[in-house]
């Protein structure tokens, strides 16, 4: 017989929600920093007006649900959907595209179910295929890396073309978005999907500048950062290792099978892990409290879903990431990832 | 029931679109712009005028066992008669609407009606409740349309001379020049939300109605005089 010593099930530290959602944005900030520092400033103008809208949006449906308003801004949550959410558009987007995106993600994805911790869906990713779908080209329209542009924009640079759509001296996005080589370019994931849906091999498709070491030049850091916040959450238990451990397995597994057969005509997995929205979809955006699945081991499967849909999405789907999608589909399957998971009371005959 | 309650049951109470939830199809599919919302309800009020009346009549010589595929064929028939004047007399609509103008056959909403009212009431009510369904179920749709061009579009009839002839080309509304079209809003998603809101909307006005019409009841209190 064994004799496990474990720790009783009922002593645990107690945290507000306040407090999980204070340690999350404070472990976004690594990422946040290394998004300025490849994207510009634009990136603080649109954190800025996610903000306010979320604030502004989360203290109207209060006032009209007869609640409290101060108790819903205490809280947090709206603050991290809008952080989440301003992080995930592209930085020189105008400033319309994050005030109806947060809108709509605090609006009609949380409050109308019921508010915080009612809500099925991610209200940021929802916010995100809401304008995804809406306007397609400002959504894949990511500024160059401040390392490759020809241009240098300073802080009221980009609010000039976040609100006017043109810098002071004149140039529109499109202008902006140009490489040294007069051609416009996309980001990593989006161009290596046009190259091999063009026949290139891989190499080939490896040899534009925006392609640094391993993962594009700008992301790999930028996904780094997001993983080292992330370790700080598992570190501090605000989150299990159950959702991004299952996320990057059920993503990197059927990227290397693929990758091993046919190297030159798939994306790496290095380049599946370190580039788009991997890590920032792992630890922060798939392991929102209310809308995963509830036992350890449904979030296992419900993070393995995930990984495998982004792969899935990313590999044959129409948009070259889609981490959004992915974790929107597998919230519509933690009802019944937490039927079939549900844990058998101590005592109770055994696992199904 | 009186016709003042068929009325009633038509546009609010048992609204086929609303309450019922039955041809949510087209409903969802077609009412991108007020035109084809007003073109495609205006062909299910008059199938369902149509499918009502004749039901109606032969109810008492259909035998209970086959009577669905009477009532289908009949629907069937009333669908190919308007489909034919559509494409006789609004060609641009006709052909706007598409594969939404057959598919009426399947709209749950008028074998719905033909099974639970038209089967069991005399010709007059059944065409009067076709009616009322049917103006319930278009108005939702015009709602719904409208809803949804605005937000997507920023105009209100566009296109209204494909239905009403060259002179509506006037009722052209344009509420505000958009740049970017707010694509959810034209898209299916887009009117399953809208379609969510309205029914909220509904459900809100008839609680409201509900709570003014329950007076306060007089509370009695008892007081507790003996301990257990």
């Amino acid at each position: 017989m064994t004799f496990k010593l474990a720790a009783s099930p009922h002593s645990h530290q107690r945290r507000t929600t306040q407090q999980v959602m204070r340690w999350v944005y404070m472990a976004l900030i690594p990422g946040i920093l290394t998004l300025i520092y490849f994207f510009g400033w634009g990136v603080v103008w649109q954190l800025g007006l996610a903000i306010l809208t979320a604030w502004a949006a989360e203290a109207g449906c209060m006032l009209l649900r007869n609640r409290p308003v101060r108790f819903a801004w205490r809280d947090h949550t709206a603050l991290v959907t809008a952080i989440l959410l301003a992080i995930s558009i592209p930085g020189l987007a105008p400033w319309w595209i994050i005030v109806i995106g947060t809108a709509f993600a605090i609006i009609v994805v949380k409050h109308v179910y019921g508010g915080v911790g009612q809500n099925i869906f991610n209200p940021a990713m929802a916010g995100y295929v809401v304008l995804l779908i809406s306007f397609p080209v400002q959504m894949t329209s990511w500024p160059l890396p401040q390392q490759i542009s020809q241009f240098d924009l300073g802080f009221l640079d980009a609010a000039s073309v976040i609100f006017t759509g043109f810098t002071p001296a004149g140039y529109n996005l499109e202008q902006l978005r140009m490489g040294a080589d007069g051609l416009t370019m996309a980001t990593p994931l989006d161009s290596l999907r046009t190259a091999l849906n063009h026949q290139l091999t891989m190499s080939e498709a490896l040899q534009r500048p925006i392609f640094g070491d391993y993962a594009g030049l700008g992301w790999q850091w930028v996904n780094l950062a997001f993983l080292l916040g992330g370790l700080v959450l598992l570190k501090q238990r605000i989150i299990s290792w159950h959702i991004p451990g299952g996320f990057l397995l059920g993503l990197l597994v059927p990227a290397a099978v693929v990758w091993m057969f046919a190297p030159e005509q798939s994306v790496s997995p290095v380049m599946h892990m370190l580039s788009g929205a991997t890590m920032l979809g792992a630890f922060f955006i798939a392991t929102d409290p209310v809308t995963a699945a509830t036992s350890n081991r449904g979030r296992l499967y419900f993070g393995l879903l995930i990984g495998f849909l982004v792969f899935v999405i990313r590999t044959w789907g129409g948009y070259p990431d889609g981490v959004a999608f992915a974790v929107l589909l597998a919230n519509m399957a933690v009802p019944i990832i937490d039927k079939y998971t549900q844990p058998v009371t101590y005592g109770h005959g055994e696992h199904p | 029931m009186s016709y003042k309650d068929i009325t009633l049951n038509g546009l609010w109470e048992n609204n086929p679109a609303l309450v019922q939830l039955l041809g949510l199809c087209p409903l969802l599919a077609v009412t991108a712009t007020v035109t084809n919302a007003l073109g495609l309800g205006l062909a299910t009020l008059l199938v369902l005028i149509g499918s009502n009346i004749t039901v109606s009549l032969v109810r008492e010589w259909v035998p209970k066992e086959i009577r669905i595929p009477v009532f289908v064929m009949v629907i069937a028939t009333f669908v190919t008669v308007i489909q034919l004047l559509m494409n006789a007399y609004v060609y641009g609509l006709y052909q706007s609407l598409g594969i939404f103008i057959p598919l009426i056959v399947t709209n749950c909403a008028i074998i719905g009606r033909a099974e639970a009212f038209a089967s069991k009431n005399p010709w007059r009510r059944a065409a009067y409740d076709g009616l009322m369904m049917g103006l319930g179920f278009t108005l939702v749709l015009i709602v719904l349309g409208g809803i949804r061009e605005v937000i997507g579009n920023g105009t209100l009839f566009d296109g209204a001379d494909l239905l009403l002839g060259d002179w509506a080309a006037a009722l052209r509304i344009e509420i505000f020049a958009v740049d970017y079209p707010l694509l959810l809003a034209i898209l299916p998603p887009g009117a399953f939300i809208a379609m969510g809101f309205i029914i909220a909307i509904k459900n809100t006005i008839d609680h409201y109605r509900e709570q003014r019409a329950s007076k306060p009841v007089k509370e009695v209190t008892r007081v507790r005089v003996t301990a257990q």
